[in-house]
């Protein structure tokens, strides 16, 4: 059976809602940029990308994004989003303690 | 030493690893059976993640597509990876927090329906050997050309491997034995890859050799073989030839598949935490990145070299590599114009083309092509079949845990003892490893589809629900059942029709507006989520104690670890 929460009532509520709404904030803008680099750069926009050429290598820039760069920008849009959601954890005092 | 005797000790040497990690980590419970106990710390589970996922084709085929479709390559690597972003942000840490042992689970009781619960079971287990069939052929392929032995005694030798560790271990046995898997899948992989960097762009970093000079030209790597193609005849290497629509569909279903496959989800079961849930997407990400970005530099490295080695070279002077996959009949040449030369041009060429080549060898035969030491060889043997052996361990985890736990303990049997549900655990992984071994030996004639079959059903059924289930506490049972009947439906329609029932018409003139198969996962997804939340709104709320579990699965203090949950 999971641990029904110690405290409850409305401002344990209220609460839980905002944390959630931030949670809601920090995920729609990280997936924003999830959409832009990946659906758009890689392939809405790669024709016109690709006549720029990244500086000091053969990488046209549409293709480095499609097979190189959206997949560097994955990695790093969820190291952000675990550092913002612990952050944000201990803010609203829902973190987990050293062992669940 | 030959290339035989090194493969035999590579394979030999991994194997016998394998199985001494599946015998120190016996299951002794349900729970250390279905998720290695919750204590996986997130960086074990990261990699052994990534080695349930990079599979015979990530491992084999990935490189050598990419090879053959230059930037249309691109749905497979973003496809791939990108799913995992949605894992992190949208899903793992919620259904960690749930803390259930199966996907099915958690559908059944955020719907409060065990109708649900069933219709999840079957998907899961449809997905589940739909992916599993390949990755046996995978395990044929390279035992068929490396040991020299026939494909059958290959799937055989494999399966008794699988069987092993996975009806001893459970997800305990498994999780460990795919953290072995990786360092050998990933050593094996870029070994070869820094080589042939070096060899051909001086780079060590295959993945700046990429966009380095071509030593030989003195060119940039891709100027120079975007000007190969032009002369043979074949589109340039970073435009590709699929339309835009049909790119983007295709990378979405993979992508949002991904995030949908029961065998990915239930890897975050298995760690203690919740923020340990999100760490733990975030380190699979960054090994699989290892492989993912390596891999576009592999196929331009293959593609130049064999272009370079086999283009109007005389048959009689060619390398013995190229004869040695002649007798397996993956590469094929024909004398069109008789002039004992070969031909390897594209459509656009006025010259015909003389040589195929299948694209499944490009990997394996890499090294050979490009002269690489005898070790290297076995060791990209040793790595493809612990990609495929890794791979169909976590697949046939779910199916065993689908029957054990949704359909006996869940449904049928509710009250099974625990040492008699494990006992159906390990009995249905090894029936799971029967039938796979079958399907390995036997492989259904569309193979090459299957991937794409099992992304474009996870994308169509579990996705939109179980999304909608975290983040919409107004979804109802009858939209969830309806969407996900729905979405699952008409996605596997769409792919039957067009490449059992009607191969010949599979072509962008009859596609629904120009959606190949491969994307159609994306339209499934679509109807499933309007359906789904559109039966919601004229059905009766969901019932006050799934309203508070959906508050409950949203904050992590209090996760628990993954347990039985009485309903």
């Amino acid at each position: 059976m999971m641990e029904q929460p110690s405290v409850s009532g409305p401002e344990v509520t209220a609460r839980h809602a905002e944390y959630w709404r931030r949670n809601i904030r920090y995920m729609g803008t990280l997936l924003a940029i999830w959409f832009v680099v990946s659906f758009g750069f890689g392939i809405l926009l790669v024709e016109p990308l690709n006549a720029i050429r990244i500086p000091g290598t053969g990488f046209p820039l549409g293709f480095w994004f499609a097979q190189q760069g959206s997949i560097y920008v994955f990695v790093v849009l969820i190291f952000v989003y675990v550092r913002l959601m612990n952050g944000l954890d201990r803010e609203f005092g829902v973190e987990e303690g050293e062992r669940a | 030493m030959t290339v035989q005797a090194w493969t035999f000790l590579l394979v030999a040497a991994s194997f016998a690893l394998y199985i001494g990690i599946a015998i120190w980590s016996r299951a002794s419970t349900t729970k250390e059976f279905y998720v290695a106990g919750g204590g996986v710390s997130p960086l074990a589970n990261g990699m052994a993640t990534a080695a349930d996922w990079m599979s015979a084709a990530s491992f084999i085929s990935m490189a050598g597509l990419i090879s053959f479709m230059g930037y249309d390559g691109t749905v497979y690597l973003m496809g791939w990876t990108g799913g995992y972003v949605l894992l992190a942000l949208c899903l793992a840490p919620y259904l960690r927090k749930y803390g259930a042992f199966t996907v099915p689970d958690f559908v059944g009781d955020r719907y409060y329906s065990q109708f649900a619960r069933v219709v999840a079971v079957v998907c899961a287990i449809f997905i589940s050997f739909t992916y599993v069939a390949g990755q046996m052929r995978g395990v044929g392929i390279v035992f068929g050309r490396f040991l020299e032995v026939d494909i059958d005694t290959g799937v055989y030798i494999g399966m008794a491997i699988v069987f092993f560790y996975a009806v001893l271990g459970g997800m305990k046995g498994i999780t460990y034995t795919q953290v072995a898997q990786y360092c050998v899948l990933i050593f094996a992989y870029l070994v070869p890859a820094i080589f042939l960097s070096l060899m051909i762009t001086g780079n060590p970093v295959p993945q700046f050799g990429l966009g380095g000079t071509d030593t030989d030209s003195g060119m940039a790597l891709l100027d120079r073989l975007n000007g190969l193609h032009q002369e043979l005849g074949f589109s340039a290497y970073t435009s590709g030839t699929k339309s835009m629509l049909d790119v983007f569909f295709i990378t979405a279903a993979l992508m949002v598949g991904t995030a949908g496959l029961p065998h990915v989800i239930i890897r975050f079961y298995t760690v203690p935490r919740v923020r340990d849930a999100r760490l733990s997407v975030g380190y699979a990400l960054v090994f699989i990145a290892l492989l993912y970005t390596t891999a576009p530099a592999l196929a331009v490295f293959a593609r130049t070299n064999l272009i370079n080695s086999v283009s109007e070279t005389a048959y009689s002077d060619v390398p013995e590599w190229f004869t040695n996959w002649e007798v397996t009949g993956l590469l094929s040449f024909d004398d069109v114009n008789g002039d004992g030369r070969i031909q390897f041009t594209g459509p656009a060429s006025a010259t015909p083309n003389e040589l195929t080549v299948d694209r499944d060898i490009m990997v394996l035969a890499n090294p050979e092509i490009a002269g690489l030491p005898d070790w290297v060889v076995g060791l990209v043997a040793a790595g493809g079949l612990a990609a495929a052996l890794s791979t169909a361990a976590g697949l046939l985890l779910v199916v065993s845990s689908a029957v054990s736990h949704d359909l006996l303990k869940r449904s049928f049997m509710p009250t099974i003892t625990e040492k008699g549900e494990l006992l159906a655990a390990r009995v249905s992984a090894g029936v799971a490893v029967v039938v796979a071994g079958y399907f390995g030996i036997h492989p259904p004639g569309f193979v090459a589809q299957v991937v794409a079959f099992a992304f474009g059903l996870a994308a169509s059924s579990f996705f939109p629900v179980i999304i909608l289930g975290i983040f919409s506490r107004r979804t109802t049972r009858e939209g969830a059942i309806l969407g996900m009947i729905t979405g699952v439906t008409l996605t596997a329609s769409y792919i039957v029709y067009f490449t059992l029932m009607h191969p010949e018409l599979s072509n962008a003139d009859h596609w629904w507006f120009g959606i190949s198969p491969e994307g159609f996962g994306t339209v499934g997804m679509l109807v499933n989520f309007v359906i789904t939340m559109t039966v919601s709104r004229f059905t009766p709320e969901p019932p006050a104690h799934v309203r508070v579990l959906v508050e409950l699965i949203r904050i992590p203090r209090g996760a628990g670890e993954a347990h039985e949950i009485s309903a």
